[in-house]
């Protein structure tokens, strides 16, 4: 495995984006962040910029107005970076499908490295899910 | 070409301590507020990982000023950290008013933020960056006058003498105006460092990152690690002025960085962020009369 993966994976900077989630797994990446769960112990840091970031974190369901943004943000984003869609609406658009407001899911519109399923899911399913993504893109690169 | 050559060693080594001091502030913060923290390797995963990623130059940027702001101020955090550490290792090497280049040097990185912020074309980018500029005019002031209250004590503009002064008279933080004169430089140094209460050029909450908003990639690392060479490079310079140097002994040396570093840090996290005009109000009300009144004392001989 390289350096530059290497080190990715031991300080991913997460940016935080709502396509139009109902608000319930933003407040849970909220509990994630904080003292109780301690992401920092892995290098997780919430970053106020896409420039910044190595992990684009989309919640909700895409929705029309948000699809051409999220697919803006995805593209500025410096390479390389992941991303994870977050919750049940973010990876199967939910109770949202077959809505005319709706797009598509996140996928249909940026490339997914991880899906987070849950209504929402808990902190300990996000922990749990970004090991996974480790351990698993560390397997493809041995 | 030796002093090149130590020019490098002591930017190296100023990055290697600061990236330590900046694991050391993360993981004392993370332990206030009752948490395990990151491992000691973090900042030194951070710093590589920047390295590897893209660098991105935006559309409505200016190129040249965008690329090379961030490599002037970290290219003059390194001439500070070579002019004290020379004075800390071979002492009797200083020149006369060295410590006047210290203080234009250390002026430069805020510079080159403010520079790269203006030139990156991003609103929150300008907005930080004419923040950090009223910051500079409030706190540049009372630091300039503690260090002039240093001057009158010794009666010389050279580091090496003002560190043989206070090893054959005490250290200066001991008379009434010296300890004044610290007290002045040490708020000056949390808000040329940038950290809470002062942080208002980079507020992550409203401005998002500020003047870094749009630096990604080996760019973002260099100005991160300028940040992190100022945290190493700050107290060194009070301790040197102020609290006698580091010609007492490694040991000694190490406890006042200790010592001083926990400050910053304890500031840091039980203060909420002031906003610009209270900033200014602050450095231009109370902590300028405070260093006038340690230079009156210090003239009078206290």
């Amino acid at each position: 495995m390289n350096w530059k993966l290497y080190s990715l994976l031991k300080s991913p900077w997460v940016f935080h984006l709502s396509t139009g989630s109902c608000n319930n797994c933003d407040i849970e990446i909220l509990d994630f962040l904080t003292p109780r769960y301690d992401a920092e112990r892995f290098g997780i840091q919430l970053v106020g910029s896409p420039r910044h970031a190595d992990i684009l974190l989309v919640t909700g369901a895409m929705n029309r107005k948000a699809a051409p943004l999220a697919k803006k943000i995805y593209n500025q984003m410096a390479k390389p970076c992941l991303v994870i869609a977050f919750g049940a609406c973010g990876c199967t658009q939910g109770i949202f499908e077959g809505s005319y407001a709706v797009a598509g899911t996140v996928d249909s519109e940026i490339p997914v490295d991880l899906y987070i399923p849950g209504c929402p899911p808990r902190p300990e399913a996000i922990i749990a899910g970004i090991a996974r993504l480790i351990s698993s893109i560390k397997e493809k690169k041995e | 070409m030796t002093a090149l050559l130590f020019y490098v060693q002591a930017s190296v080594a100023a990055a290697i301590i600061g990236l330590i001091t900046s694991w050391y502030d993360r993981k004392l913060t993370a332990r206030i507020q009752w948490r395990v923290g990151p491992p000691f390797l973090q900042p030194f995963f951070d710093f590589l990982k920047l390295l590897g990623k893209e660098t991105i130059v935006p559309a409505a940027a200016s190129r040249t000023t965008f690329i090379f702001a961030p490599l002037f101020g970290l290219a003059s955090v390194g001439v500070v950290a070579a002019i004290l550490m020379k004075q800390a290792f071979y002492p009797g090497t200083s020149f006369v008013g060295d410590l006047i280049v210290v203080i234009y040097f250390l002026a430069m990185p805020p510079a080159a933020t403010i520079i790269g912020g203006f030139a990156s074309g991003n609103p929150l980018a300008s907005t930080g960056a004419s923040r950090e500029m009223k910051l500079i005019l409030a706190y540049e002031l009372p630091f300039i006058l503690a260090i002039i209250t240093a001057i009158i004590k010794t009666g010389t503009i050279e580091i090496g003498q003002i560190v043989s002064f206070q090893a054959a008279n005490g250290s200066l933080a001991l008379s009434l105006s010296g300890a004044l004169a610290l007290a002045v430089g040490f708020i000056c140094m949390q808000a040329k460092l940038g950290f809470v209460p002062f942080d208002m050029a980079e507020a992550e909450t409203e401005i998002m990152a500020g003047t870094f908003i749009e630096y990604s990639g080996p760019l973002l690392a260099a100005l991160k690690l300028t940040k992190f060479m100022m945290f190493t490079v700050m107290p060194c310079f009070l301790i040197t002025l102020f609290m006698g140097g580091f010609s007492s002994g490694i040991i000694p040396g190490l406890l006042k960085y200790i010592v001083l570093v926990t400050l910053v840090v304890l500031v840091k996290n039980t203060n909420p962020r002031l906003r610009i005009d209270q900033a200014v109000r602050f450095f231009w009300g109370p902590v300028t009369g405070i260093a006038i009144a340690a230079i009156v004392l210090a003239f009078c001989g206290y």
